[in-house]
């Protein structure tokens, strides 16, 4: 009986935000943003998780075993890809930034405003 | 907002949203107790319907197959767009800019690693090819294989120099197998409605549990998504090291 | 097989242009992503007319329901839904053709990003799976990024784009936990199944909070108050033909979402608690529509006017769908055809200003636009428009949305709509009028800070090709005709009621049950006065702006506190997120402790 996997979802939620708002390198908030979307992979597998029972694969075992639900880590699969495309879209804007700006501080960035 | 303003403001809404967080969860099922009818009917189904011993490539490429397909296609498409931002501009003289590390240079590799890295190519690639294929037997598929495909050509960037390595790598071939890699999840989908079912309809033979030529239209979708993957990757990874290496070698 | 079409194939010709990136002149590029829009505009539009009659259930694999769980993924097409998609279709077709100027070394990558960004903006309207939303909606936020900060040799669209990216991916995993959420407490993904099982159950926190994570995860894209910053920068800085895109279409998909998540999913559970949420969202809509218009007015940058213009819309779109009733929901659906045209076609004719004279600034243009007679024209009839003209798009939108707004106690609703017509219709106006007749002085002391813009054409300066000048105008007219097209209130009324029906969905994708024929709609009132009313103060209120000193001074005076408001519209990526997180823990601990 726990809960903690809730909790190290939550709290990787709002980490991910600090790291985002007190960011001070646009490569550092990308990777933060990155912990945001660790919380949903951590969410996704501890809602799936089955008290004693067994991964979903039926390769060696016989195919009327209980096992945990793989739906959510199919979602997670998804996920993970999901996040791995964004970030190298956000990172790719980064390296931009840099290029054209000559810093990756958001603090020094004010080029759109008002 | 000033850097303290912002994280005051921040550090105030956070704690509520830690209680908004607190009051979503609170009434989830202890870790290990939620209970969802769907995962079990899908587990019940997936080896007797679908001779998929894997359950969870099961659900992405045959009962949520059209998930993944727009899975797939968010790669490709943020693929093109990393090739779309990171494009060379015409107004940018090469190196207008200053290399903030100029000192820095990029040190040769050793030989220890050159060999290791031609070494591990082969395997690499064989392990790839392994993993995309049995997806529907264990865990692994098109995704996971592809990732692993993906790591030869920067082994391949280990054991050569840049330039030579840049000539050695078709890029015009990989731009290319990436795209009908991710066409042909579609062509699959469309030929199970030219086989009489309905779009990814799984009407192929299903073959023998366990075998690699289980589930049907499975492996084929994998093996397009492996080709999409692997080429998607690499042509990111190709973008980056032209940025990082062309800069550094004026 | 025809619900598949919208999504599939502008997705294969994407991946076709990819293939033959750089075998394929860029025109023919061009002619294949116009032939795979055509072809789903018109499949969009076929769906739209075939499912007038009973929703259209499509199970990817023939996954049908067992026993009442959904094991696939269903598109449930509707005409809202349908509706909404041929309008991205129509909208993509506009920017297609306006970008034939655009061609640089990206050209077919652009292409493809585009179909791919249409492609998901169709899928996210016809799917029934919350999951499989969640994915279109990632797939059309992937585009939209790339698409955004196209000119990258612009500083500051790189940094609209940044921040556009960051707040939405950050929105897209509040929708996650959402779903995670819910499955959690019902086992399924399907929306009709998911709805069938949270009636049944407790209304709890987690219930509420799955709610608010999903909605406001949605309602960052469409960009209401406090989730709204990250628009005016990424509409300020993207390419003016996907401004067009984000205005028309991508931002009232997250309206869209908000309407689609509480009637097939909520509707049951959150029952009990209708009037609380109605006043909620009506409170959410009005703040929008004030702050858009007041920071609508204070802009120079005219495609940053423009986005400020679209905030202060979207919350009148807030107020319709917020409503909860189908007149509501109809009205916002009419209001966003209308709405939609017209702001595209204002867009573009920024586009052309930016093509002739290299700039969006309404003092840099100062006079320079005296030539250009039919530009202004189009430019002026959609400043018109914009607030309301009695017998567009938007007026009938507003018809719609009164009459839902009266029927359940919102009457002064009205006078918001006015409101925030009347200053935005102004503010273009306003702009118009210094651009294409030099009216006014030259400078103003009250306006925001000005930002250059980088062209975004090469050559052909001198002239304005038909391909851009004629989209704008079309699509212009289109705003102001398409109110008068017979019977749209009542089949948009209809098309709600079909919409809002939630037993009757949930029995037609599990059950496969027909669905039983919608009741003829009330007629809504046609409101000619407060249409007029709203013209004429648009007009005024552009005048005094440019011929009377004393105004002036005054509307400087007004503006001096208002910079408090420009200071938050920071641009710093930081702040958003800040803004971000109040926000959605307001509406977390406000739904949570209200509706319980």
């Amino acid at each position: 009986m726990s809960y903690l996997p809730y909790a190290v979802a939550a709290w990787l939620f709002i980490v991910g935000l600090y790291g985002v708002i007190s960011s001070r390198n646009l490569i550092h908030l990308v990777i933060c943003v990155g912990v945001i979307q660790s919380s949903s992979y951590v969410l996704l597998l501890s809602i799936g998780y089955r008290a004693g029972r067994v991964a979903p694969i039926f390769a060696d075992i016989p195919a009327n075993t209980l096992a945990v639900d793989p739906i959510v880590q199919a979602l997670m699969l998804t996920d993970i890809v999901v996040e791995v495309t964004v970030i190298a879209l956000l990172l790719s804007l980064a390296v931009q930034i840099h290029k054209r700006h000559g810093t990756l501080n958001p603090d020094r960035l004010m080029k759109v405003s008002g | 907002m000033t850097r303290r303003v912002r994280k005051i403001f921040f550090l105030l809404s956070a704690a509520a949203l830690v209680w908004v967080f607190f009051l979503a969860y609170s009434p989830l099922a202890p870790f290990g107790y939620v209970q969802s009818k769907y995962g079990d009917m899908v587990n019940a189904i997936t080896v007797p319907e679908r001779h998929i011993t894997d359950a969870v490539t099961a659900v992405n490429f045959d009962v949520r197959g059209f998930d993944t397909l727009g899975e797939e296609f968010i790669l490709f498409t943020s693929v093109m767009g990393v090739l779309l931002l990171m494009r060379r501009q015409k107004d940018e003289p090469a190196g207008d800019h200053e290399d903030k590390a100029a000192d820095r240079m990029i040190p040769p590799a050793s030989d220890a690693v050159r060999v290791t890295s031609l070494l591990l190519i082969a395997p690499t690639v064989l392990f790839g090819l392994y993993i995309v294929t049995h997806g529907q037997v264990t865990p692994g598929g098109g995704f996971q294989g592809g990732v692993i495909l993906s790591t030869a050509p920067l082994l391949l960037y280990l054991c050569a120099d840049y330039r030579p390595f840049r000539r050695a790598v078709p890029q015009r071939l990989i731009e290319a197998s990436e795209a009908f890699g991710a066409a042909a999840y579609i062509l699959i989908g469309g030929a199970c409605v030219a086989l009489g079912g309905l779009f990814l309809q799984n009407s192929l033979p299903l073959g023998q549990s366990g075998s690699l030529t289980s589930g049907g239209m499975v492996p084929f979708i994998n093996l397009g998504v492996g080709l999409e993957v692997s080429g998607g990757l690499s042509l990111a990874l190709l973008v980056y090291l032209e940025e990082l290496l062309e800069e550094k070698e004026q | 097989m025809l619900p598949v079409f919208p999504v599939v194939l502008p997705l294969f010709a994407a991946a076709l242009l990819a293939a033959l990136t750089k075998l394929v002149s860029q025109r023919l590029s061009q002619g294949i992503a116009i032939a795979a829009t055509l072809a789903t505009l018109g499949i969009e539009s076929y769906l739209l007319h075939a499912s007038a009659e009973q929703p259209i259930v499509y199970w990817f694999g023939n996954w049908l329901p067992r026993h009442g769980i959904a094991l696939g993924i269903s598109f449930t097409v509707d005409p809202i839904g349908a509706g909404l998609g041929t309008f991205a279709s129509v909208l993509t077709l506009a920017a297609l053709v306006f970008s034939s100027k655009y061609f640089d070394a990206a050209g077919n990558h652009f292409h493809a990003l585009l179909l791919a960004f249409l492609a998901a903006m169709c899928g996210f309207c016809l799917s029934g799976d919350m999951f499989n939303m969640f994915v279109f909606f990632e797939l059309m936020s992937a585009a939209a990024f790339a698409l955004c900060g196209y000119k990258t040799e612009d500083p500051g669209s790189l940094q609209g784009s940044l921040n556009f990216a960051v707040t939405n991916t950050i929105g897209a995993y509040f929708v996650l936990s959402g779903i995670g959420l819910l499955y959690a407490r019902t086992g399924a993904l399907n929306m009709a199944q998911m709805g069938r099982a949270l009636g049944a159950g407790p209304l709890d926190s987690l219930v509420l909070i799955g709610f608010v994570f999903i909605v406001c995860g949605y309602l960052i894209k469409a960009a209401v108050v406090p989730f709204h910053f990250w628009l005016a920068d990424a509409h300020a800085v993207a390419p003016t033909p996907i401004c067009i895109l984000f205005s028309g279409v991508m931002v009232e998909m997250g309206l869209f979402a908000l309407a689609r998540i509480y009637w097939d999913v909520f509707n049951h559970a959150l029952h009990p608690h209708l009037a609380g949420l109605r006043t909620l969202f009506v409170t959410i809509g009005v703040v929008t529509a004030f702050i858009g218009a007041f920071m609508c007015y204070l802009q120079r940058n005219v495609k940053r006017l423009l986005a400020f213009s679209t905030i202060s819309h979207i919350g009148l779109m807030t107020i319709g769908v917020g409503l909860f009733t189908p007149e509501g929901l109809a009205g916002a659906a009419v209001y966003t055809l209308g709405h939609g045209a017209v702001k595209a076609g204002l867009f573009l004719v920024a586009g052309i200003l930016l093509h002739r004279f290299e700039s969006v600034d309404e003092f840099d243009l100062y006079a320079k636009g005296r030539r250009q007679r039919w530009t202004a024209a189009v430019f002026f009839a959609g400043g018109i428009a914009l607030c309301g003209l009695p017998f567009s798009g938007l007026a009938a939108g507003d018809d719609l949305v009164h009459a839902a707004a009266a029927a359940t106690g919102f009457n002064w609703v009205r006078l918001i709509s006015l409101f925030a017509g009347a200053v935005t219709s102004a503010a273009v106006l306003r702009a118009g009028g210094r651009i294409f007749f030099g009216w006014g002085p030259a400078g103003d002391q009250s306006s925001a800070p000005k930002h250059e813009e980088k062209p975004e054409t090469e050559r052909g300066h001198d002239h304005t090709p038909a391909t851009m000048f004629v989209p704008a105008a079309a699509l212009v007219a289109a705003g102001l005709l398409v109110g008068l097209t017979p019977n749209l209130k009542p089949a948009a009324s209809t098309a709600a009621m079909q919409f809002e029906n939630t037993n009757a969905y949930a029995t037609r994708v599990l059950d496969a049950q027909p669905a039983p024929a919608p009741l003829p709609p009330r007629p809504a009132p046609t409101e000619i006065f407060s249409g007029l009313l709203t013209v004429l103060g648009a007009i005024t209120i552009a005048a005094v702006h440019l011929f009377s000193d004393r105004a002036r001074d005054i509307s400087a005076a007004i503006a001096k506190p208002l910079q408090l408001l420009h200071q938050i519209h920071s641009g710093h990526v930081g702040d958003y997120v800040a803004f971000l997180t109040f926000g959605m823990a307001c509406f977390g601990l406000l739904c949570a402790y209200c509706f319980r």
